[in-house]
C-alpha cells in the first residue's frame, strides 16, 4: 500500500463518517480523554513495540508481569464474605479448605474496623458485614483446622494491625514458624481510608502513618514471606476519583510509602517485592484496560528510577482488583451480573493477579450466598470457557488500546505530579487537594448521569416499572451474639489483667520512641491478652483518634 | 421513582424560593452519618445536591451519636435531617427516631440514603422516617422530595 493510497481511503472514509454522524459527536471517557472514532496507525505502530510493550515478565511490563501471565497461572479468586462469628466463618472456611483452597480472606465486622470491641457499640450493628473478631481467641476459632503453614491468608487489617497481631500469637500458640505464615495486610494503606473509606481509619494521621512503617519492618524482619503492603486504590475511584485518577493517587501513595520506608533505612530490594495493589475495575472497559496496563508501566518505571530496585521482583506490579460496585443497579438487579462480567473481563486483560466478582445483589445489601455463588461462576466462566486466557495480552498491539494506554499513562503523570507539587501524597491529603478532586470528580459522574449522557440501563434508559424487591441476608441473631458477649466478658476475666496492662503501658511507652517497634508492641499486647479495642483505644489516647477532613 | 417516599418527587414540587418566603430564611438540612460505617461519596453528592438548590446544609464527619444529631437538629434549628448509610447503620435509625420524639423535634423530617433491603424499609417508615432514598435516585428526586416535606412539615 502506498501513502497515497491510505490518504485517499482515509479521506473517503472520513467524508463517509462525517456525512453519517451529527457534527457534535464528541466522546470522552471517564478520565476526560477523547475518545477518537477510529485509531490507525498514525497514533500508533509497532515500531513503538520494544518502547511500549516488550515482552511478559520484561521492562517496560507493557505486556504482564510474569513470563506466562494467565496462560500459565490465572489470577486467584478472592472473594470476599462477611460472616457473623467467629464459629460460622470456621465452618465456612473449613469447607472451603477441604475443597482444596489455599487462600483464605477475612472480613471483619464494621465494629473491628473501628477498632472497638464488641461491647462497646450497638449490639444491632455486630456482625451485620463480617466477623467478630476482638481477641487472639476469636482468631484462633477462626482459624480452627486450617494449616496456617500452607494456607495464604489476606486480612482486611487497617493500622494498627490488630489481626495480622492475632494470626501471629496464633502460629505461635501452635508451634508454627512465622516464616511460615503467608498472605497479606489487606487494607494497610492508611492514606486512602483517610480520604475515601473512613470507616477503616482508626489512628489520626501521623499516628497511622508511624505504625504502618513499624509494622513493614516488623514483617520484613520477622514475618519474611507476609505482604505487608497493599496499595488501595478502589477506594479513592469508588469515592467518585476517575481511573486515571484513581491510578495516580495510588502509585502517589505507594511513593509515599516507598519513600517513608527508605527514611527509616529499609534497602528497597527488600520491602519493594511485597508491594501490592488493589484497584477498582469499573465498566469503561477499554479505559480500565489501559488504566491497568499504563500503571504497571508507571511503577516499574518509578522503582527503576526513583529507588534504583535492582531486583526484578521489586519491579513486578502485582494487583488484586474488585469489579465496581458503583457501577450496578438497584433497577432490575439481575442485569448487574453483565455488568461484573464485562468489568471482569476488563481486569483480565488488564492483567490482574487476584480478583474479587461483586455479587449482583452487592448494591442492595450484603451479597447473598446465591448471589456470591453466581459471581465465582462467572469467574469461572470467564477463565475456563470462554477462552480469555489462552493469548498473553491479548488487546496488545490495537491502535486504539495502546494508543489510550499511552494517552492514560500521560493523564496518571500529570496527576501525579500535581501530587507530587504539593509536597506528596501525605501532603496533599493533609490538605484536601485529593478529597477536593474526587469530589469534583463524583459531582461531575453524577451529573452525566442526571443528564443522560452517561446511560445507566433501568435508571436513566430502558425503566421499568417494576419494583424488584431484593431482601437482606437474616441479621445475626440476638441469642449468637450474646454469646459472642459472654465469651468476651468470659476472656476478659481468665487472662491476667495486669499482664495486659503492663502490655498496654509498654506500647504506649513505644508511641514515644521511636527506636522502638509499635507493631512489636501490638503482638506482645495481644500475647498477654490485650483485645482489639483496647489496643486501638491506647493508640487514640496516646496518637489521637482518626478523623477524616469534612469536606462537602 | 425510587424513593419509597411518603412525600414524592413531582414538578410541582415547592421551589426553595417560596420555601424561603415560608420560613423567613433558607430551608436548612444536617446531613450526616451515625453508627460505624464511614463511606462518603453518597452523602457529599447529596450535600452537594441541596446547596446547588439553594438550600443551607449543615455536613458533618460520620459516626456521630445520636444525641448529637438530636442536639446539632435541635440547635441549628434544620428542617431535615439526612442520614446516609451504606453498612447496616440504617438499623440504628429508629432509635434516632425515637430520641427525636422524645426532643419534640416531630416536625423535622428524617430522611434515609444509601443501602436499605427492600424487607428493611417498612421498619423504618414504621419509626416515622419520611422518605428513604436507594442508589439511582436522581438529584431532582431527592431535592424536590426533600423540598415537599419541609413545605409540608413546617406550614402553618
Amino acid at each position: 500500500m502506498t501513502d497515497q493510497e491510505y490518504s485517499q481511503a482515509k479521506q473517503k472514509w472520513e467524508q463517509a463518517f462525517e456525512a453519517s454522524m451529527p457534527a457534535d459527536d464528541k466522546r470522552f471517557n471517564r478520565s476526560g480523554i477523547e475518545v477518537k472514532p477510529i485509531y490507525t496507525p498514525e497514533d500508533w505502530n509497532a515500531e513503538r513495540y520494544m518502547d511500549d510493550l516488550g515482552f511478559p515478565g520484561q521492562a517496560p511490563w507493557g505486556r504482564g508481569i510474569y513470563p506466562s501471565m494467565h496462560r500459565g497461572r490465572t489470577w486467584s479468586q478472592r472473594q470476599l464474605i462477611g460472616l457473623a462469628t467467629p464459629e460460622e466463618y470456621n465452618e465456612r472456611m473449613r469447607k472451603i479448605v477441604d475443597a482444596g483452597a489455599t487462600a483464605l480472606s477475612l472480613i471483619p465486622c464494621n465494629s473491628v474496623y473501628r477498632g472497638y470491641d464488641i461491647d462497646e457499640v450497638d449490639p444491632v450493628l455486630l456482625g451485620t458485614c463480617g466477623t467478630t473478631v476482638n481477641t487472639v481467641e476469636d482468631m484462633d476459632i477462626c482459624l480452627d483446622g486450617v494449616p496456617i503453614e500452607k494456607t495464604s491468608i489476606a486480612l482486611n487489617d487497617p493500622s494498627p494491625f490488630t489481626l495480622l497481631a492475632f494470626l501471629l500469637a496464633v502460629a505461635k500458640r501452635r508451634g508454627i514458624g512465622w516464616d511460615k505464615v503467608t498472605g497479606t495486610s489487606n487494607q494497610s494503606d492508611f492514606i486512602s481510608h483517610f480520604v475515601a473509606n473512613h470507616m477503616f481509619f482508626r489512628l489520626a494521621l501521623d499516628g497511622a502513618r508511624r505504625v504502618f512503617v513499624d509494622h513493614v519492618a516488623f514483617a520484613n524482619q520477622n514475618v519474611p514471606n507476609w505482604n505487608p503492603v497493599s496499595v488501595v486504590g478502589q477506594h479513592m475511584q469508588q469515592g467518585g476519583a476517575t481511573p486515571a485518577e484513581a491510578m495516580a493517587f495510588t502509585l502517589s501513595t505507594a511513593i509515599q510509602f516507598a519513600d517513608d520506608c527508605v527514611e527509616r533505612g529499609m534497602d528497597p530490594d527488600t520491602f519493594l517485592p511485597r508491594f501490592t495493589f488493589f484497584f477498582d475495575i469499573s465498566i469503561s472497559f477499554f479505559e480500565e484496560v489501559a488504566k491497568f496496563r499504563a500503571g504497571r508501566r508507571i511503577w516499574a518505571k518509578v522503582v527503576k528510577e526513583r529507588y534504583g530496585a535492582k531486583d526484578e521482583r521489586s519491579h513486578r506490579f502485582k494487583f488484586h482488583a474488585q469489579t465496581s460496585g458503583v457501577d450496578l443497579t438497584r433497577q432490575q438487579p439481575l442485569n448487574n451480573i453483565a455488568r461484573v462480567t464485562a468489568q471482569a473481563i476488563a481486569g483480565i486483560f488488564g492483567g490482574l493477579q487476584s480478583m474479587h466478582t461483586d455479587g449482583y445483589d452487592e448494591v442492595l445489601s450484603t451479597p447473598t450466598e446465591a448471589a456470591a455463588k453466581i459471581a465465582v461462576a462467572t469467574q469461572n466462566i470467564l477463565r475456563d470457557e470462554a477462552h480469555l486466557v489462552d493469548v498473553i495480552d491479548p488487546l496488545a498491539g490495537s491502535f486504539y488500546v495502546e494508543t489510550m494506554t499511552n494517552e492514560m499513562e500521560a493523564k496518571i503523570e500529570e496527576v501525579m505530579a500535581k501530587v507530587a507539587n504539593a509536597g506528596g501524597m501525605f501532603e496533599a491529603v493533609r490538605k484536601g487537594l485529593v478529597q477536593g478532586i474526587i469530589g469534583e470528580s463524583a459531582m461531575k459522574f453524577q451529573d452525566r448521569i442526571d443528564t443522560g449522557e452517561q446511560t445507566l440501563v433501568g435508571v436513566n434508559r430502558y425503566v421499568e416499572e417494576e419494583e424488584g424487591s431484593v431482601q437482606s441476608l437474616p441479621r445475626p441473631e440476638t441469642e449468637v451474639m450474646q454469646r459472642q458477649l459472654d465469651r468476651l466478658a468470659r476472656f476478659k476475666t481468665e487472662r491476667s489483667n495486669g499482664e495486659v496492662e503492663k502490655a498496654l503501658d509498654a506500647l504506649a511507652r513505644a508511641t514515644e520512641d521511636e527506636g522502638d517497634n509499635i507493631f512489636g508492641r501490638i503482638v506482645e499486647a495481644v500475647e498477654a491478652g490485650a483485645t482489639n479495642g483496647e489496643i486501638c483505644g491506647r493508640l487514640r489516647q496516646e496518637m489521637g483518634f482518626g478523623n477524616p477532613l469534612v469536606a462537602a | 421513582m425510587t424513593a419509597s417516599a411518603t412525600a414524592t418527587a413531582s414538578d410541582d414540587s415547592a421551589s426553595t424560593e417560596q420555601l424561603k418566603a415560608m420560613l423567613g430564611r433558607p430551608p436548612r438540612v444536617l446531613v450526616t452519618k451515625i453508627g460505624l460505617d464511614g463511606h462518603d461519596r453518597g452523602s457529599r453528592l447529596v450535600a452537594g445536591f441541596l446547596r446547588d438548590a439553594g438550600m443551607e446544609v449543615i455536613y458533618t464527619a460520620p459516626w456521630q451519636a445520636i444525641e448529637t444529631v438530636v442536639n446539632q437538629a435541635m440547635e441549628e434549628d434544620v428542617d431535615v435531617v439526612g442520614i446516609s448509610s451504606l453498612a447496616t447503620d440504617h438499623l440504628l435509625v429508629p432509635k434516632l427516631m425515637d430520641a427525636m420524639r422524645a426532643a419534640n423535634l416531630d416536625d423535622v423530617a428524617v430522611v434515609v440514603g444509601g443501602i436499605v433491603p427492600d424487607n428493611e424499609v417498612p421498619a423504618l417508615n414504621d419509626a416515622g422516617v419520611a422518605a428513604v432514598f436507594h442508589p439511582g435516585s436522581s438529584r431532582q428526586e431527592i431535592v424536590s422530595t426533600i423540598a415537599n416535606l419541609i413545605a409540608e412539615r413546617r406550614a402553618g
